[in-house]
């Protein structure tokens, strides 16, 4: 039986690790290859670095950062933040990423999706989703959640899929940073709408947050930052408690 | 001894090259190529494969000599291979990803969509899942049955003779996720990337 995975997720600034609060007021909490490794060897499904200010500064210490951690880390790594490009793509998964997750680009240019697609598969290719709640439904924001696109979310994610995305990785706007849950509603309705695998971000406060996220939001895998970042809980106690509320995971 | 990974230009090879040498250390000398003398001269051979059957087939017939090769490698001096993923797949005579491709033919079988009942499972079948281990196979020792493996794929191999099969996994059917056929190994799963049992897999393959 396929398991729900858990994906502890590295918010990187200039090579540390820091994590924001509605994408503000940043704190450094570490380095990024030791972080990464505590997490492989506790159980964490999959590693996750987002190199959250990348579009506006100086990145090549994520390529850095990557290359050191894929030789250490035997489970899957993926590497987003800033991604523009097919070449960057490229860079990254040389480096040893092996999922690029793609956000603003995906959006400004439905090429880098479909090209990137082809050249290295869809299993390598997933798209961010930024939403934002507005009235009845949720829009597509881009830039680290500065920009407003006004596309509706639930749309955006079919035609992500269309274009060859292997995965989503949706995140609320709204609850990121806030540790009051998932926004389960936007979850359960993009992992209807699409075939393939959603991986439900933004708002992780408890481990009954994961459950919800997996239950109510039918997502296949889930990703936090906090929870697992400042010692709350441990990778292997978020299992636990996940299989003792009957959710298939990797013990 | 030397381990040559074949580098075909087809997707992403990073982390099978870093897990074989993370388990190689000093002991065996990993090459990365696809210069077929050197190919020729190595004593194990890992295939692995990204992306589609149909442009890994085509990125393989694009390198001169490479596909025969790996034929006489494997299927006349018998030499151990390992295919990963597409890999794989690809010793099939036939696969239907994109359009009908033909494969290299050492094992009879094709490459299916695997059926996802309607929607209900989605594809890519993307995460860590069981290994139903069906018979013996030598990069299984000391693996436990049931153990987790990281898998990323949409399409799987069926062969003919179920005798090859030597594990499978649960995924709206029994997917096939590993075969032996003499000295012909593969996986459908990700040994590189799943975790301390993956590089146990790849020790196995390398102590053959």
């Amino acid at each position: 039986m396929l398991k729900n995975r858990i994906i502890p997720c590295l918010d990187v600034k200039n090579g540390r690790v820091v994590k924001g609060i509605n994408f503000v007021d940043l704190k450094d909490a570490g380095d990024p290859v030791e972080q990464a490794k505590i997490y492989s060897d506790g159980g964490a499904d999959e590693i996750c670095f987002l190199d959250i200010t990348a579009s506006n500064e100086n990145r090549d210490t994520i390529y850095d950062v990557v290359k050191k951690t894929s030789k250490k880390c035997f489970v899957p790594l993926t590497v987003g933040g800033g991604v523009r490009s097919v070449d960057d793509i490229n860079k990254l998964l040389n480096c040893g990423a092996d999922k690029v997750s793609i956000n603003t680009a995906a959006v400004e240019n439905s090429k880098v999706v479909i090209d990137s697609s082809k050249k290295f598969g869809s299993q390598c290719i997933v798209v961010a989703i930024d939403a934002k709640k507005n009235g009845d439904k949720w829009e597509v924001f881009t830039h680290g959640g500065r920009n407003n696109s006004g596309i509706n979310a639930l749309t955006y994610a079919k035609k992500m899929e269309e274009n060859g995305a292997g995965e989503l990785l949706v995140t609320s706007m709204d609850r990121d940073g806030t540790q009051v849950g998932y926004d389960i509603e936007l979850m359960s309705k993009i992992s209807s709408k699409v075939n393939i695998p959603v991986i439900a971000s933004g708002g992780v406060g408890n481990l009954d947050h994961l459950v919800d996220g997996i239950k109510l939001g039918k997502a296949s895998a889930v990703l936090a930052a906090s929870i697992f970042h400042y010692g709350k809980h441990s990778v292997k106690e978020a299992k636990d408690y996940l299989d003792s509320k009957g959710i298939p995971v990797r013990i | 001894m030397n381990v040559t990974i074949v580098d075909y230009k087809s997707g992403n090879i990073s982390s099978v090259i870093n897990s074989f040498k993370e388990v190689a250390k000093e002991k065996v000398n990993i090459e990365v190529t696809s210069n077929p003398n050197k190919i020729k001269s190595s004593d194990k051979v890992v295939l692995p494969g990204q992306g589609s059957f149909k442009s890994c087939v085509e990125a393989l017939n694009n390198i001169d000599g490479l596909s025969d090769t790996l034929n006489e490698f494997t299927i006349i001096n018998k030499k151990p291979l390992l295919g990963i993923c597409v890999g794989l797949q690809m010793f099939g005579d036939i696969g239907y990803e994109e359009t009908e491709t033909k494969g290299l033919g050492w094992i009879s079988g094709k490459v299916s969509k695997i059926d996802n009942q309607n929607g209900k499972f989605k594809l890519p079948h993307i995460g860590w899942n069981e290994i139903n281990i069906v018979k013996d196979s030598k990069i299984f020792k000391d693996i436990e049955n049931n153990s987790h493996m990281y898998f990323v794929h949409s399409y799987e191999f069926i062969p003919e003779d179920k005798n090859v099969i030597s594990a499978t996994t649960d995924y709206s059917t029994k997917v096939v996720c590993s075969v032996e056929k003499e000295n012909i190994f593969g996986t459908q799963f990700h040994p590189e990337k799943s975790d301390k049992f993956g590089l146990k897999i790849i020790n196995n393959f390398i102590n053959l």
